[in-house]
């Protein structure tokens, strides 16, 4: 491009000058990297470097900018240069915090840095400064699926802030599940300081509070609240979402949203599959849910077994029915709100009559939250009697009959009680699961090509297989599931963000949780879809490349229809055109390049990261002879966690061999397998790949793309061998940021493996 | 009691109420969590047929013949390693002691149960003249078991007491009279007093 | 006036023939060498130990102790009371406490006590020796009057259980408190930091009534004083220093040993190293000689 105008900028702080030839440095990035400037500095990154490098660009009519100095995860703020495309030549953790500093070092230390010079230069000018496709305005409106508590959080903490809300409620009320409960269990601890004593005051169950909840949701201007209402139809995107909100009667009314948060909550578990503790036999098992009926009817007066109206004197409770089992039908989780739940419920009975005998049958009793355990102790101080037992049978001839093993006495035994209590799960309330038979191109030709979701599989836990969103997406109607029904969401970093973006997830249908937890949960949600809307309009990436405006683009030339990219993008970004092109939605986007990855005929790009930019730094290293007896490998290392990793190794003192070249990639599923077979070809001795971890607990940023890219790697032992090349050659990692010792181990042992069969026969 | 009614008192809050009110430190119990450090702290915890975590358990499930007649409790050396570690801070090391003593006011703990009678020993002995005398407590000691076991016992002590002897650790003196406080009478009112008032408190909690 | 000056709770197993007598002897040495007065209690009694439960309820076995705190805020009003023996400490400092909490068993006592023409006031502080050492003198003015220091002696710090818990030494931690190490440091002879039964019961009173059981823990405090290179155990308590002495021989008779260990008090490391005479440390009172102590007293 004849307008295209390089400048380099050279830092010799932080011991590069001492380590490194400044001079054969700006040499190589005038000569080789075909920079028009180039200046050093002291220490680039302070006021003065940083103005050095703004007057150059002005005065000099540059348009890329390569800085030659640290990692590009180091001084973000003050290399952050708006109007020219920034390349990074990482010397410091790079090169020298990787290389022992002796002089028999010097000389493959210099090649190094000059490699990553030339690779800098070479990507800038294959890079083009991103700017925003203006898809979409800025549109505030919220959208809440769910009008239990979760919902109603998310509603009034955005309405606060100042974002109008429309909340659509299947059911005819609001307050959800917690409309039902006659208390909750408390929202705080004990005040710090408080003793560890058999008598002091501790947390007790409150008012659930869902009344005056109910009345500042109605009463709040900014919230429009739609009973009797389902989502019939969700299109478009982050900041022009439009849905058609559908009513009981069959009216619909189209409405255009800029961010969506699903907080369709849980259904309780079915205990009809829990025979073993009579609940089909006797009005008096009842589960936890139809307790709080039973305490809302008392009202603080004796509670009454449903089956003749007695007065409950003595009462089991038994925790995990039907949960934490593999037992089919059984929910193989924890619900996390049934311990504290049952401790409430008992302490309805102690409190009213303390010579009610309460037992609470626990395998582990958990109570999260900061008032858990204080909880837990108020309970036992009421005396109710917690006892670590394994109930295997409710006997209903006559009385209940409690029997199980009582662990911490090691005896089979029973007791006798009024009332059983089963403290039974949740069920998430979500859609069906995109993904719930796998995906892929060569499937799809096979299912047909409406693009509808399958079924979900047989014997998972039961699901909802009704639609709460109605996605007009390539990819599915709903939220894509983790597992047992819950949404995914990268429950490390950023747990709100699901697997679509602009569409958050809230409370249970997240993970199982109580009403405290669900409050946090909700108004984290709220501040994500908040955020959401602005990052929309101003077409910014969400998590985990947050502002990030480059996104990408396809040749429509080129473009085979092969559909890998519409199916392979974990986020659903993609849709696809009457004859069957890509077509892209900036705000979806999550900007990891699974689609860059993914086509075969790699018309896919970004404006400053594409096929090109890295190809280009491949070919831009130095490959010597074979006779210079030094090997280059090509380390690819995914930017979330394996490049910090290197970076915090470089920290640490670790050592990295002087013959690997690594390039930073945004996501191991934007890998692009021309790459590996080109690197392999302008004679690259070895590659590794590192990306995180893959699988049902994965760690990718971008969920899926360390797993497509393991899945595409799968077939790169076909390519060496038609090279003639030993397959050990091409490696794949997973690396986590913490593998600091690891990571450049990963690399080093690829330099044995090439000490041992050999250099590569490609070098020219 | 009938097996039934033992069926019926199981898991209820009676003996946890009887605990409570008769038992030093008893409104503890209630307050433990299951967790059983205290149990693997004990020093001799190998030796309790029911470690102190499974005796707080069987309190609550109801077992009084078995706690009560029980000789673990007598198992502890009041090394209090249970108090420091315990996460709910029960002074584990009081409440076995009281239920020790609980269980020989009732006649229910085990007849013979050495450091029962020792510890027993140990009470007459300092009540008698305000501080103890070790030679008359090592000789009741040693005979505690009957006059054949006592100098059986006695013969095989007999290097150590001559050793004490030796170092002037030990005084044959002490078997005639030895130390005392000087304000006898009013030492043994005093115990008298409090064992009256202990006695009122525990027989109006029934 | 002396430097310091404490009420003094002596306890029965110091009196003129009992079991730790050459423990008084050595902390009356230590404490003329330190300028610490000790004003005897009058009249104390005994504190039940912590065996008394058998025979004595909760409240009269706070009675007893509540009687010696009485007495010594009637006779040495003002002073702070110190106790050299683990239990007498921990009887009396544990019923200070219980009964400064409970009101009832407090008007309880205090009934009792007008038996006796006594009355309990209950704000005296009770201390341990060692605290006086470690927080009042201090390491420092302990190593100014070191006149032989104990050098080339490697000496198994054992706190043992009741100066240690549930009370202990401030900021010293329950599982491996390093004062009596450094007290050892402090007397130029070698401690033994990582010794790993620092804190191993000895089985108490129950030596008396389950001496098997007792001895077998002997048994491993001494083995672990031996496998570190120890050539004597100091101890701060009567009870941990008879029972790891006195069943030296039973125990090699039953388990084939050939434990030979001496077992001192810190005042006896004390008075030798601040150059008092073997008497004056009361080193005649060892049953198992100590010998490397005898030859530095001369």
């Amino acid at each position: 491009m004849a307008d295209q105008k390089i400048g380099a900028y050279i830092c010799k702080g932080c011991g590069l000058e001492d380590r490194l030839d400044m001079q054969q440095i700006e040499m190589t990035a005038t000569r080789d990297g075909k920079a028009a400037v180039a200046h050093q500095h002291d220490m680039l990154c302070s006021k003065e470097g940083v103005e050095m490098i703004r007057n150059s660009i002005e005065s000099d009519e540059i348009t890329h900018t390569v800085i030659i100095a640290c990692s590009r995860r180091a001084k973000v703020e003050a290399f952050n240069f708006d109007d020219v495309a920034v390349a990074r030549a990482n010397l410091r953790e790079g090169v020298i915090w990787l290389r022992p500093d002796s002089d028999e070092n010097r000389e493959t230390t210099q090649e190094m840095a000059d490699d990553y010079v030339r690779m800098a230069c070479a990507e800038a000018k294959a890079m083009h400064q991103p700017s925003p496709s203006g898809e979409q305005d800025l549109n505030k409106h919220l959208l809440v699926v769910g009008g239990g508590v979760s919902g109603m959080t998310v509603a009034l903490e955005a309405a606060a802030a100042g974002y109008p809300v429309s909340i659509v409620e299947k059911s005819g009320a609001l307050g959800g599940h917690v409309a039902g409960l006659y208390k909750r269990t408390p929202q705080h601890a004990a005040p710090a300081g408080m003793t560890n004593g058999r008598n002091v005051d501790l947390p007790g169950a409150e008012d659930t509070g869902i009344e005056e909840m109910i009345k500042r949701v109605e009463e709040n201007a900014d919230i429009t609240v739609h009973l009797n209402s389902t989502i019939a139809k969700t299109s478009g995107a982050p900041g022009r979402f439009s849905v058609d909100i559908a009513t009981e009667s069959g009216s619909t009314t189209t409405e255009n949203f800029g961010a969506i948060v699903q907080a369709s909550g849980f259904k309780p578990y079915d205990a009809n599959q829990l025979p073993e503790f009579g609940y089909d036999k006797s009005a008096d098992v009842v589960t936890n849910m139809e307790l709080e009926a039973l305490a809302k009817a008392a009202n603080g007066g004796p509670i009454k077994r449903p089956s003749d109206g007695k007065e409950v004197t003595s009462v089991a409770f038994v925790q995990c029915a039907g949960q934490r089992s593999d037992k089919e039908g059984h929910l193989p989780y924890c619900s996390g709100f049934c311990c504290t739940t049952s401790i409430k419920q008992a302490l309805y009975f102690k409190e009213q009559n303390p010579d009610c005998d309460t037992t609470v049958l626990y395998s582990d009793l958990r109570t999260p939250g900061a008032a858990g355990e204080d909880f837990y102790r108020r309970g036992q101080q009421n005396e109710v009697i917690f006892t670590k037992g394994d109930v295997s049978e409710v006997a209903t001839n006559g009385d209940l009959t409690v029997k199980f093993k009582d662990i911490i006495l090691d005896e089979d035994t029973e007791l006798v009680a009024d009332l059983v209590v089963l403290a039974t799960g949740q069920v998430p309330n979500s859609g069906p699961d995109p993904y719930a038979v796998p995906l892929s191109a060569d499937d799809e030709e096979a299912a047909g090509d409406d693009g509808t979701a399958p079924e979900p599989e047989e014997n998972t836990v039961t699901v909802s297989v009704e639609s709460i969103l109605n996605l007009d997406y390539r990819q599915g109607t709903d939220l894509p599931h983790l597992k047992h029904g819950f949404t995914d969401s990268h429950f490390i970093c950023f747990p709100y963000e699901t697997r679509r973006t602009g569409i958050y997830a809230a409370g249970p249908v997240r993970r199982p949780m109580d009403i405290k937890q669900a409050v946090d949960d909700a108004t984290g949600a709220a501040m994500k879809a908040i955020q959401e809307v602005h990052n929309a309009a101003a077409g910014r990436a969400a998590h985990p490349r947050s502002g990030d405006l480059s996104f990408p683009s396809f040749r429509k030339e080129g473009c085979t229809q092969c559909k890998r990219c519409t199916v392979e993008c974990p986020f659903g970004a993609i849709d696809e055109d009457e004859e069957g092109y890509p077509q892209y939605n900036e705000s979806r986007c999550r900007r990891c390049g699974t689609c860059m990855g993914a086509c075969p005929v790699r018309v896919i790009s970004f404006e400053n990261y594409s096929v090109e930019t890295v190809n280009q730094q491949i070919k831009n290293c130095d490959i010597p002879d074979e006779f210079d007896e030094k090997p280059r490998i090509l380390a690819l290392a995914c930017e979330n966690d394996a490049y910090p990793a290197l970076d915090q190794a470089a920290m640490s003192g670790e050592e990295l061999t002087p013959w690997a070249r690594v390039i930073p990639v945004r996501c191991l599923g934007s890998v692009n397998l021309s790459w590996v077979t080109d690197a392999m070809n302008s004679g690259y001795d070895g590659v590794v790949l590192m990306g995180c971890q893959k699988g049902d607990d994965y760690q990718c940023h971008f969920v899926r793309g360390s797993a497509m890219a393991a899945e595409r790697m799968s077939k790169v032992g076909d390519t060496l061998s038609t090279l003639n090349l030993e397959p050990e050659r091409v490696v794949i990692h997973e690396v986590a940021i913490t593998d600091i010792k690891r990571a450049p181990q990963l690399i080093n042992d690829m330099a044995k493996v090439v000490e041992e069969i050999g250099m590569s026969p490609f070098k020219f | 009691m009938s097996t039934n009614t033992a069926m019926i008192e199981k898991y209820r809050n009676s003996f946890l109420r009887e605990v409570e009110a008769n038992v030093e430190e008893g409104d503890w119990v209630k307050m433990c969590m299951q967790c059983g450090v205290c149990s693997g702290s004990c020093p001799l915890g190998k030796d309790w047929a029911h470690p102190p975590q499974e005796i707080f358990m069987m309190i609550r499930a109801g077992k009084r013949e078995e706690v009560l007649t029980s000789d673990s409790m007598w198992m502890c050396t009041s090394c209090y390693n249970c108090i420091v570690r315990c996460p709910r801070e029960l002074p584990i090391t009081h409440i076995m002691h009281g239920l020790a003593h609980y269980a020989k006011r009732l006649g229910l703990a085990p007849k013979n149960q050495p450091t029962m009678k020792f510890a027993q020993l140990f009470w007459d002995n300092l009540a008698k003249k305000g501080r103890v005398n070790e030679l008359k407590l090592g000789i009741s000691l040693y005979f505690m078991n009957g006059f054949g076991e006592g100098i059986k016992t006695s013969l095989k002590m007999k290097d150590i007491g001559l050793g004490m002897l030796k170092a002037k650790r030990m005084s044959v003196a002490e078997a005639f009279g030895g130390h005392s406080v000087k304000d006898l009478t009013g030492f043994q009112k005093m115990l008298k007093k409090a064992q009256e008032l202990e006695d009122t408190r525990l027989s109006q909690h029934g | 006036m002396a430097k310091y000056e404490y009420s003094f709770y002596p306890g029965c197993s110091s009196q003129k023939g009992a079991s730790s007598s050459n423990y008084l002897t050595s902390v009356e040495t230590m404490c003329d060498e330190l300028d610490i007065q000790l004003n005897h209690i009058p009249d104390w009694n005994c504190c039940s130990a912590s065996i008394g439960y058998a025979g004595g309820g909760e409240l009269p076995r706070l009675t007893l102790s509540a009687r010696n705190i009485a007495l010594s805020e009637e006779h040495n009003p003002g002073q702070e009371i110190v106790a050299t023996c683990a239990a007498c400490w921990l009887a009396t400092r544990e019923a200070s406490e219980r009964l400064g909490e409970d009101d009832e068993l407090m008007a309880e006592a205090n009934t009792a006590l007008a038996e006796a023409g006594l009355k309990l006031k209950n704000d005296t502080p009770i201390k341990h020796m060692a605290e006086v050492l470690v927080e009042e003198v201090g390491y420092d003015e302990i190593a100014s009057k070191v006149k032989k220091p104990l050098e080339g002696i490697k000496i198994a710090g054992y706190v043992g259980c009741q100066t240690n818990r549930p009370f202990g030494i401030h900021g010293e931690s329950y599982e491996n408190p390093k004062y009596l190490d450094k007290l050892v440091e402090t007397l130029g002879a070698d401690s033994i930091p990582d010794y790993e039964k620092k804190v191993q019961c000895c089985g108490g009173a129950l030596a008396f009534s389950e001496p098997d059981k007792s001895q077998e823990m002997i048994k491993g405090i001494l083995e672990a004083a031996y496998d570190n290179g120890a050539d004597m155990v100091v101890t701060p308590c009567p009870v941990c220093q008879m029972n790891v002495e006195v069943y030296q021989d039973q125990i090699n008779a039953k388990y084939g040993t050939k434990f030979k260990m001496p077992v001192v008090y810190y005042s006896t490391l004390m008075s030798v190293a601040f150059g008092r005479s073997g008497k004056d440390a009361a080193l005649d009172g060892q049953i198992i000689k100590a010998k490397k102590l005898e030859d530095i007293a001369g």
